[in-house]
């Protein structure tokens, strides 16, 4: 039944959005005309796909880069990303740049069908017309590599495309047609007492960076929620942190820790990128310095307090927080993990762990690394990222920086994670066990990883 | 008091419970042909079958592969009767100085029961975690490849008879 109250509500909106259902075709063009690119414009179009991670998505594992064909997998379904080379057949060989801005800006494919939201345009919606046509002249410098995706195996409706247009009249916040001049003030994103450098932040971080798509929570349609902006996600079984409370954190964040963090995928104050955001990190490491560090002022600058810093506000009501404390004491403890299963989380994490993890080891004292009481997954109020962490580890990433964590999806049982997890936790962070934190957790976010 | 079962042999122990299992397969049951390589499960020469998996034993403490079985080199033959994977890497002398060879067998083994006969690919991926030292990678390749060139782990055993 709620299937079907689902199924009507789509239909709705698809008949509200039925005028812009099916958008004309424009017309393939022969060759792309590589004179009308130089080369200045192809590399800042190929700092500007940095920022936005093409490649990312755009690149099915072992595959050519761009080439497309990797496995999305959202609540409705597995979609494959689109080969973006310029081949004429497979790619987007015969697209105009007019073409390329309409995607981009509309989410609509040269032929005139629907593309799906998981492609992110409502976020270069707001890109301007000279960085669309830059990532057009980069796109099109590379190698056409002949390639065709796999079908998607989308659920039912959702597998007719025009439905999108009743999503995109629900959600999309267009920005402007192509042609229009485009500037800040045209955007509404200026804010006179911010710097030069925050609205450039902001325009990257909201336009080609697409932070929200995974840091921002998506409703039911798998719309971001914008009045929870940055308030965190869920992606590929990861946790993707709120940006919001990065003052929150065992060493609050800084700007500087944050710009080494996007561009290295390390921070000394807090640890290691991981899972998803781990290839985002390594395609900001072909950004612009200058850019990153916009993006970390602006991000900086949408911090709450730190708990501790509620300031004199606080104290009026001091009563009141002390009896919500006492009470969240009472209900922890009687959820705490046992003293059993605390010993025997200390005995897998001397075994399993300790070597480069206990205060001692060499491989937590060199190399600037943190100590696990600063991590961002141990302190997280859910337990996801830590067993995630635990289950699938670190790669090899072919580099001599890179991070690297054996997995132990293999190794040790649902039960034991859940242990060792509550154990970790509990020695290292200010904060006890995760309450919910058992088994059955462990087994429901095994469950949730990317499929091998 | 903790109980293991390796190689099909169920053993009753008396170890701290924190022991690494690749510790207890060498010191108490004297299976040497797991190697202590590196201790952090970054070189893969301790690598043993757990529940038919491939684990780092330098990284498992003995007492939580519970009721789980291990498997380890010697349980895949002896050198008077090597298995078929073992007498490919006989045949294509895939070992120089031996150290890691326990452990890439270990985790060949796991693949080629689960993929009968993999693609070069497969191989090179799925041995991605196990480093060696002398350079021996392309004979260690030949040697799965070999495997599964005659089918796989059961028809080897048959081509072996013969050879």
């Amino acid at each position: 039944m709620k299937g079907k109250i689902v199924f009507v509500a789509i239909v709705l909106a698809a008949a509200a959005g039925l005028s812009q259902a099916w958008e004309r075709s424009i017309d393939p063009v022969a060759a792309t005309a590589p004179a009308a690119a130089d080369a200045a414009q192809i590399e800042r179009g190929a700092h500007l796909a940095a920022l936005g991670d093409c490649i990312v998505c755009h690149t099915a594992k072992g595959g050519k880069p761009f080439a497309g064909g990797l496995p999305l997998v959202t609540p409705f379904g597995t979609i494959y990303s689109t080969n973006i080379t310029p081949d004429a057949d497979t790619g987007i060989g015969d697209w105009s740049l007019a073409a390329f801005t309409r995607a981009m800006r509309n989410g609509v494919s040269r032929d005139g069908h629907h593309l799906y939201p998981a492609f992110p345009y409502p976020h270069f919606t707001h890109m301007t017309d000279a960085d669309i046509a830059a990532v057009y002249a980069f796109i099109m410098s590379r190698d056409p590599v002949r390639a065709r995706a796999p079908a998607n195996r989308l659920v039912f409706p959702l597998n007719f495309r025009p439905l999108v247009a009743g999503w995109n009249l629900l959600y999309l916040q267009r920005g402007p047609e192509p042609g229009a001049p485009v500037n800040a003030e045209a955007e509404g994103t200026t804010d006179p007492t911010q710097t030069v450098e925050w609205q450039r932040g902001r325009y990257l971080v909201d336009g080609v960076g697409h932070c929200g798509a995974c840091h921002t929570p998506l409703g039911q349609l798998g719309a971001e929620k914008r009045d929870q902006m940055f308030a965190g996600g869920v992606i590929d079984g990861w946790d993707a942190p709120p940006l919001t409370t990065l003052l929150h954190a065992p060493t609050p964040w800084t700007r500087a820790q944050l710009v080494a963090y996007l561009r290295t995928g390390f921070a000394s104050q807090h640890g290691a990128a991981a899972g998803p955001m781990l290839p985002v990190t390594q395609s900001l490491g072909d950004a612009q310095q200058a850019d990153v560090e916009a993006m970390a002022t602006y991000l900086m600058s949408l911090q709450q307090n730190a708990p501790g810093n509620a300031g004199a506000g606080a104290s009026a009501s001091a009563g009141t927080s002390a009896d919500a404390g006492a009470h969240n004491q009472a209900v922890n403890l009687t959820q705490l993990a046992s003293p059993a299963a605390l010993a025997n989380g200390a005995t897998l994490f001397n075994a399993a762990c300790a070597s480069c993890h206990s205060v001692a080891a060499p491989m937590s004292i060199s190399g600037d690394r943190p100590s696990l009481a600063q991590g961002t997954a141990v302190n997280a109020d859910s337990p996801r990222n830590t067993v995630r962490m635990m289950l699938d580890g670190i790669g090899w990433q072919h580099s001599e920086a890179a991070h690297f964590m054996p997995p132990f999806a293999q190794t040790f049982s649902d039960a034991q994670i859940a242990d060792l997890a509550n154990y970790t936790r509990a020695r290292f962070s200010k904060h006890g066990p995760w309450p919910e934190l058992n088994a059955a957790a462990v087994a429901k976010i095994r469950k949730e990883g990317v499929e091998p | 008091m903790i109980t293991l079962t390796v190689n099909n042999v169920r053993h009753t122990l008396d170890i701290d419970p924190s022991t690494p299992l690749l510790y207890v397969l060498r010191n108490q049951l004297q299976l040497n042909g797991a190697k202590y390589g590196c201790g952090l499960g970054q070189c893969g020469a301790c690598t043993v079958l757990l529940d038919n998996q491939p684990v780092f034993s330098c990284l498992i403490p003995a007492v939580a592969c519970g009721e789980r079985p291990v498997r380890t080199v010697e349980g895949l033959g002896s050198a008077a009767h090597p298995g078929p994977l073992q007498r490919a890497f006989i045949n294509q002398q895939a070992a120089q100085c031996g150290y890691c060879i326990a452990g890439m067998i270990m985790r060949a083994q796991s693949l080629l029961e689960r993929v009968k006969t993999p693609s070069d690919e497969q191989i090179r991926e799925h041995l991605q975690p196990n480093l060696c030292r002398c350079g021996t990678h392309m004979r260690i390749v030949a040697a799965i490849r070999e495997v599964a060139g005659a089918g796989g782990l059961e028809a080897a055993v048959g081509a072996g008879a013969h050879s």
